[in-house]
């Protein structure tokens, strides 16, 4: 076995801000071996870019040591910058530079002779499948595209370590699996050493190392194999026929001895407490069928971070008045940004007490979708009505009908919970004796009893997650738009959210979510693939995985059914 | 110069040629404010509407009022009484109004003299004043011709012999556009700079290429080079127009100029840099760079107000602002010559003020993240 590529000892680093301090990484020790890819994973806030940061010699550790190749990094920055590659979470790319510019630039930086250039620039293009697009600017190309020529940017001298800190977060599946086999070429060619954080728990299982980071401290370093082995025995699949899967586990998280229920497809998988089967004993589940399966990393991950059996307690929200008829229709929605079309003629409708997704990558149309139809942003062609209600006559009387939870929360984060409870339920025009009976609710229904007084920009960010949904829900909206409401919470924070999510819309409201986690697609009892504008399918997400794979569909993923609707769209 | 300076400069001439508002910023900016100050913006009168008020025709009044008529600084306009001129003075048709009372003619020829009333339009002080002086020399001149034409003693044994030096036709254009010439240069200098740089930090272009083996001399290089050949260019432009289309004289050397603003455009840089890397946010640096180095530039600098004339603690204020110095210097350069005991010292404290913004803003660009 080879030297370690990095070595950390003891190593802290705490942020100030004003009033606080934040402490990032805490007495961390871990080496990263060399010749693999070795996966940091763990929630936004866990440290992984400190971490990163660190490694790369843009910020000094408080304390501790940091060794990268050998050398000190907080004395030779110089030294290990010349020998490792890094990309940022944002790899600044300038926009206004062509593809090829972008690689001469760092050709430049990295201290490229001419000589050099031509036979690695041709196997970088040939890697990324940038070659065709040399002469486009960096801000013309796809998200997925921009993450691809921004890996290219730091391959220019072929670095010893690679350090790439969240490559795939919002990319497209497609382009997520050609990064991932550009990173495994990388390690079996050129003999690479990869780091590389993430916060896709099902990236995990593609790193030969995966290094567990959780509120700044190493929570677990080994094969994600032996992540998931304490578990055998206690994973199982469940089904039941003619039930919603997410019915299904709503009732099966509630029975005893069930560590964690999630969708997987149309089953259900369950984690329990022992190696033993659920009883599926109670009436509402008979004719449930139960198997037993391996384990996966995910199982040992929540394991590791879930301290007490129990799961979350369920959402009891107040049962709406079902309207008959559609809550959200919606047809031939077109938006244009002077020439650039964002969203093209889509056209769907959700109905009372449905979970509807809007799946896609950054820039598929998703969040314009969603601005359309609360109301934000004015439509430039097709039909949206919301709650019953036409928004292009009367956008502020469908208003009043609809919550809505934006990506990044939209808290004021220098009042307290108390303060953005008060303010919001005020802004939805709640007064005296229902006032104080729904900020109640909502303080005891998402358990924020206890954070009344604290800022809420210094809640974790699950809490913040809470405080947002509560927010949303002041004025007990029938119709409830989420826009990517768990990107970069932790999974446990992730399937409290989805438990929330089932238990409104079994009290009747409607629900539109979008999101790029694929796996969320199944707590959805219909769905639509977005890419470039378009919906590429639409139906529940048996019918979506049957239409783009066809017979072998039952057990797939969403990820490949995405996959290869955008390889036929390509294909056409 | 090695590779990687060569590769920055190429990146960011590439970047301003093709975002054209740093070219705006460079080039139409400069242009428009000396249209703007140069025509629009005259500390001169010329032509101002006044009211004349002759109570009682004579052959005297007549004389003097025509002294007003073949002027170019006034546009007389005759009332028939003091109330319709006091009206027109209250709409604003009229700035001022010289009132001959009856007995101009009589008291003329008697030993008390004969008054003459003016009446000034006080609401702008500063043209009030130009008027005043304006009318009394009016006066005088034709109180001199008239009496000389008697052959009569002057009352007053002393005259005084005016001589106007370095702008004899007292154009105020002379002096306010090469004060432009140095607000141009702050705004190239500074604002540019202060927002390319706050613009990698909030693009995040910087992050990926910290952790290249690039050193931060070879990116503070990167970034004076190309702004300060840009901010030459509207150097250029500015006296161009100056000299061209303002008919300033240029009466001093040509390099002196051309190296006094090179220095005097380090000095912007280094302060739009050091505002750039210590706000890394385009709007903050935009507004820092608009309150501390152009307003200053305006309205401290000497270019529009005297400083000699301003309060002791706004004078010692005025010589922290760079621009003060610069203005000085092109003051002098343009109307009065090569004047070395004005242009070595403020040279200097350019000198001193280039090595001490752009020394601070090497030291605070780190190449780390905090």
């Amino acid at each position: 076995m080879s030297k370690p590529v990095m070595e950390v000892d003891v190593l802290s680093k705490s942020f100030r801000l004003p009033g606080r301090t934040v402490q990032a990484l805490r007495d961390i020790n871990l080496q990263v071996a060399a010749g693999v890819v070795t996966g940091l994973i763990g929630p936004d806030g866990a440290g992984k870019t400190t971490l990163m940061r660190l490694a790369a010699g843009l910020l000094l550790p408080d304390s501790g040591t940091i060794r990268v190749l050998g050398q000190d990094v907080a004395s030779e920055s110089l030294a290990v910058q010349s020998q490792i590659g890094y990309m940022p979470q944002r790899f600044g790319l300038y926009e206004d530079l062509s593809v090829q510019e972008n690689l001469d630039l760092y050709a430049d930086l990295q201290n490229v002779p001419p000589a050099n250039r031509r036979e690695r620039y041709d196997e970088l293009l040939n890697m990324t499948g940038l070659g065709r697009f040399t002469r486009r600017l960096a801000g013309q190309l796809s998200g997925g595209m921009k993450q691809k020529l921004g890996l290219a940017c730091t391959l220019v001298r072929s670095p010893r370590l690679l350090l790439l800190d969240e490559p795939t977060v919002g990319v497209d599946p497609l382009s997520r699996r050609e990064l991932w086999s550009i990173v495994y070429r990388l390690v079996e060619q050129e003999g690479m050493s990869v780091l590389l954080s993430t916060a896709y728990l099902d990236e995990a299982e593609r790193c030969a190392e995966v290094i567990l980071l959780h509120q700044g401290e190493v929570v677990g370093h080994d094969r994600p194999a032996a992540f998931s082995e304490p578990l055998r025995g206690r994973s199982f699949r469940v089904r039941q026929a003619d039930t919603l899967p997410r019915r299904l586990q709503a009732r099966l998280a509630k029975l005893p001895d069930v560590f964690d229920a999630t969708v997987q497809g149309q089953a259900v998988r369950l984690v329990m407490q022992h190696a033993e089967p659920p009883k599926l004993d109670a009436d509402d589940l008979s004719g449930a069928h139960c198997e037993a399966v391996s384990p996966r990393f995910e199982d040992g991950f929540i394991d590791l971070l879930r301290d007490s059996g129990s799961l979350q307690q369920v959402l009891r929200p107040v049962p709406h008045e079902v309207t008959p008829g559609d809550a959200i229709s919606v047809s031939g929605l077109t938006r244009r940004f002077g020439d650039f079309v964002a969203v093209r003629n889509v056209s769907f409708a959700v109905a009372a007490g449905e979970v509807f997704g809007l799946l896609g990558a950054n820039g598929a149309g998703k969040t314009t979708t969603f601005r359309m139809l609360c109301g934000l942003l004015p439509v430039s062609g097709g039909e949206v009505s919301v709650a019953g209600v036409d928004l292009r006559r009367a956008p502020a009387a469908a208003r009043a009908r609809i919550g809505y939870m934006s990506q990044k929360f939209s808290l004021y984060g220098n009042l307290t919970v108390q303060q953005n409870l008060e303010f919001f339920s005020r802004a939805y025009g709640l007064r005296g004796a229902r006032r104080r009976e729904r900020m109640a609710w909502a303080l005891r229904e998402l358990d924020l009893a206890g954070f009344v007084g604290a800022a809420s920009g210094d809640l974790p960010l699950g809490y913040k997650q809470r405080l947002a949904l509560a927010c949303a829900l002041m004025h007990e909206p029938d119709i409830l738009f989420l826009d990517e409401p768990t990107s970069g919470v932790d999974p446990l924070a992730r399937r409290e959210f989805w438990s929330h999510i089932n238990a409104l819309a079994d009290a009747g409201v409607a629900v539109l979510v979008t999101t790029h986690f694929m796996e969320e697609a199944e707590y959805c009892d219909r769905l639509a693939i977005m890419a470039e504008g378009e919906i590429l399918a639409l139906g529940t997400p048996a019918e979506v995985k049957a239409r783009s794979l066809g017979s072998e569909a039952s057990d797939a993923t969403m990820e490949a059914a995405f996959i290869a609707l955008i390889e036929d769209g390509e294909a056409a | 110069m090695n590779r990687r300076v060569r590769g920055l400069l190429r990146k960011e001439f590439l970047q301003v040629l093709r975002d054209p508002s740093s070219i705006a910023i460079a080039f139409l900016m400069p242009a428009f404010l000396l249209l703007l100050f140069g025509y629009g913006v005259s500390m001169d009168a010329t032509d101002v509407p006044l009211g004349l008020v002759v109570e009682q025709p004579s052959a005297e009044a007549e004389s003097f009022i025509g002294v007003f008529r073949h002027s170019r600084y006034f546009s007389p306009r005759r009332f028939p009484d003091r109330a319709a001129a006091q009206q027109a003075l209250g709409a604003g048709q009229v700035d001022g109004v010289v009132v001959l009372p009856g007995d101009f003619a009589a008291r003329l020829r008697g030993e008390v003299g004969a008054p003459i009333q003016l009446i000034v339009n006080g609401v702008n002080a500063n043209s009030a004043r130009l008027l005043q002086g304006y009318v009394e020399g009016a006066w005088r001149n034709w109180l001199e011709r008239e009496l000389g034409a008697r052959a009569r003693p002057l009352g007053q044994p002393v005259m005084l012999q005016p001589r106007i030096w370095f702008n004899p036709g007292l154009r105020s254009r002379n002096y306010l556009v090469p004060g432009l010439v140095a607000i141009n240069m702050t705004l190239v200098g500074a604002l540019l700079t202060a927002l390319v740089m706050a613009r990698e930090w909030e693009r995040g272009t910087l992050e990926a290429m910290l952790v290249t083996p690039v050193s931060m001399r070879e990116v503070l290089i990167g970034k004076v080079l190309p702004y300060f050949v840009l901010g030459m260019g509207g150097m250029a432009l500015s006296v161009a127009m100056a000299l061209w289309l303002f008919l300033v004289p240029l009466r001093g050397s040509f390099w002196v100029l051309t190296a006094c603003s090179a220095l005097y455009l380090l000095v912007a840089l280094g302060m739009g840099l050091l505002i750039s890397v210590t706000t890394r946010n385009q709007f903050v640096a935009g507004m820092v760079a608009i309150v501390a180095t152009f307003l200053p530039a305006f309205l401290l600098s000497g270019m529009l107000f005297d400083i000699d004339s301003m309060p002791a603690a706004v004078q010692w204020i005025t010589h922290l602002v760079a621009a003060r110095y610069f203005v000085a210097i092109l003051q002098t350069l343009f109307l009065a010559g090569d004047v070395w005991g004005v242009i070595v010292p403020n040279s200097l404290a350019l000198l001193a003020m280039a090595l001490l913004f752009l020394g601070l803003a090497r030291r605070r660009m780190h190449k780390r993240l905090e």
